[in-house]
């Protein structure tokens, strides 16, 4: 399988960008906006020149700023699809399609992305889902050797997202490219990358398996991009194995972790039980929260819960035989194995 | 409810007044001689002269300032440099000169005795009456509006629609031709028409630095204004003429403007094949 190698720093307005990395699969870039995910992308398409660095697939330079090398976009076996897409508004969907085709038939193409019936279509009148579909299949009609995704399903709606989603994942799974795609959601990077890089101001915090992020989250800001509930406290040595933690609040909460000092309690929603009542003789979990009973978001067949500040991820059925209701109160508890403490 | 009456009544006689206003001088031009005579004047030699001088060294300068301009233009639109600004108050420039500035500031540059007449005195080019010191002067007052116009249309290109060609494979000519120019084809459109208008009326620039010689030099607004003193009527036959010529112009404009072009139609005008 090809490799896409780069190892670059690009100077952005707030902070500089530096990134080593290596692409054979899947790995997606997740961070909050302006952490430098989309030009990332840029500098492997050739659409930003970096200050120094390298970029190389299978050890063909496509940029090397010490030896001066910087080939042009249109000569980068690229494929980037862009967060709007990017769809030339004054061509026809074929037209689109077969714009980086280079004389190749595109027709197996549209039917592969099932825009086959809009080909003569423009790309206002298309739906946000066919859109997204279009610049698919215009990148790939390109022969692109690497695959760059920018945000590829952020302009989408909830419904048509899950859907969108899985065919993508399926998608770069069969083209087996190497493929850089950057989004700001984790969920959507865990379900389509083989490997996540968490980008916080320019640098890589983490890089690993979409599982390793969540049970071993270096330091703070990875946690709460994987989704976790993140309570910061002042640890100290408690009784026993355990690490006690004393939250703003005033109250303690304990952790199996080892640490000392201020530090970020990191739980995931999935490993919080919500209670109306709460009996401590009847229940092995030692941390419990008690809070008012803020938002309730149903996803799926589960519901999130906020009780106080922790999110809880409970099923629809739990939620409605507890009869949870905004405003109530709850009590939230989880167990000092189901903690992690990260530095803050 | 009076007030609002009034307030009204008001703005609907300004409107009118300003319309009449604009429009009284045209009617004028057509109802103090008759069609015929009118259409009679026109093989007038001095007439069907200065019209064919006009479109010649009109199409001649608005070539130059489409083939010169556009990629001004694209320059100025697209790169960020030191001075940038500066470079485009200074392409505006002629538009705000009084005509007189701009014929002076012609024959200091290209004049017998300008910066430049030795070097074109060397090379054996004497502009002084010649159809190329009308090209010239039309040039310089009319290109201003084309460019600046055709700035911001370039500016309106969407940069992710240029660099998604680019990706693409497409070089920078086959992005330009392909994606740029297909998408700012309005606003320079807009601007050449409005170019156009500009450099057909020029009068002050030509007669100062091209002089006002019948067949060579002489375009349609000197030749109004040499007739104006002997033979009111040609006059008047020939700014009828202009008016049907720029009118003609402002109707194709806006034509231009709304026009979306029907598939086949764009993909004949705008995508050369690779």
């Amino acid at each position: 399988m090809a490799t896409l190698q780069t190892d670059f720093t690009l100077p952005l307005r707030a902070f500089a960008l530096e990134l080593a990395l290596d692409v054979s699969r899947t790995v997606a870039l997740v961070g909050p906006s302006g952490a430098g995910k989309t030009s990332v992308l840029r500098v492997v398409a050739g659409l930003a020149e970096p200050r120094r660095g390298r970029v190389s697939l299978d050890g063909e330079a496509w940029l090397d700023t010490e030896r001066r090398v910087s080939l042009p976009p249109e000569q980068r076996r690229v494929g980037l699809v862009f967060q709007d897409y990017a769809l030339f508004p004054h061509l026809s969907v074929r037209a689109n399609v077969a714009f980086g085709a280079a004389g190749r038939p595109v027709d197996a193409l549209l039917q592969r992305f099932r825009i086959g019936h809009l080909a003569s279509a423009h790309p206002r009148e298309l739906s946000g889902g066919e859109r997204q579909r279009v610049a698919l299949a215009r990148a790939l009609a390109r022969d692109p050797a690497v695959l760059l995704l920018d945000e590829p399903l952020a302009a989408l709606d909830a419904h048509t997202k899950s859907e969108v989603r899985h065919e993508l994942a399926e998608l770069l799974r069969e083209l087996a490219l190497p493929t850089l795609l950057v989004t700001h959601d984790y969920e959507d990077a865990a379900a389509l990358a083989d490997e996540v890089g968490v980008l916080v101001e320019g640098r890589l915090r983490q890089l690993g398996a979409p599982a390793e992020l969540v049970a071993r989250p270096r330091d703070a800001f990875v946690a709460s991009f994987t989704g976790a509930n993140l309570l910061r406290g002042r640890a100290r040595r408690g009784e026993g194995a355990l690490t006690a933690i004393r939250l703003e609040s005033g109250d303690d909460l304990y952790s199996a972790d080892e640490a000392e000092g201020d530090v970020g309690i990191v739980v995931y929603p999935w490993e919080v039980s919500v209670a109306r009542t709460h009996a401590p003789d009847a229940d092995s979990a030692l941390n419990v929260v008690r809070g008012q009973v803020g938002s309730l978001v149903e996803v799926a067949n589960r519901v999130r819960v906020r009780v106080g500040p922790v999110t809880a991820e409970v099923t629809a059925a739990s939620a409605a035989r507890l009869e949870l209701a905004a405003g109530g109160l709850a009590y939230a508890t989880f167990k000092a194995t189901g903690t992690r403490l990260v530095p803050l | 409810m009076m007030g609002r009456l009034l307030a009204g009544t008001a703005v609907f006689a300004a409107a009118a007044v300003a319309f009449g206003f604009l429009l009284l001088p045209i009617v004028a031009i057509f109802s103090r001689v008759s069609p015929g005579r009118l259409v009679a004047q026109l093989s007038h030699p001095v007439v069907t002269d200065a019209l064919v001088l006009s479109l010649k060294t009109n199409a001649i300068a608005q070539a130059l300032v489409l083939l010169l301009g556009t990629p001004a233009a694209y320059l100025l639109a697209t790169r960020r440099f030191p001075g940038r600004s500066l470079a485009v108050v200074l392409i505006e420039l002629p538009l705000v000169l009084p005509p007189a500035v701009a014929g002076i500031g012609l024959i200091a540059a290209f004049g017998r005795f300008g910066l430049l007449g030795g070097t074109l005195d060397a090379l054996g080019i004497r502009l002084g009456l010649t159809q190329a010191a009308v090209v010239i002067a039309v040039a310089y007052v009319a290109s201003p509006l084309y460019v600046r116009q055709a700035i911001a249309a370039f500016e309106e290109v969407d940069p992710d629609l240029v660099a998604a060609a680019r990706t693409l494979g497409a070089g920078r000519t086959r992005t330009f031709f392909r994606v740029v120019l297909p998408l700012a084809r309005r606003g320079l459109a807009g601007g050449e028409a409005l170019s156009f208008a500009r450099g057909l009326g020029e009068f002050g620039a030509t007669i100062m630095f091209a002089g006002s010689l019948q067949g060579v030099t002489q375009t349609l607004p000197l030749a109004i204004y040499s007739a104006f003193d002997l033979n009111f009527t040609t006059a008047l036959a020939m700014s009828a003429l202009l008016v049907v010529v720029s009118g003609a112009l402002l109707v194709a404009l806006r034509l231009t403007l709304q026009w979306q072009p029907s598939r086949p139609t764009s993909r004949f005008l705008f995508a050369p094949s690779r």
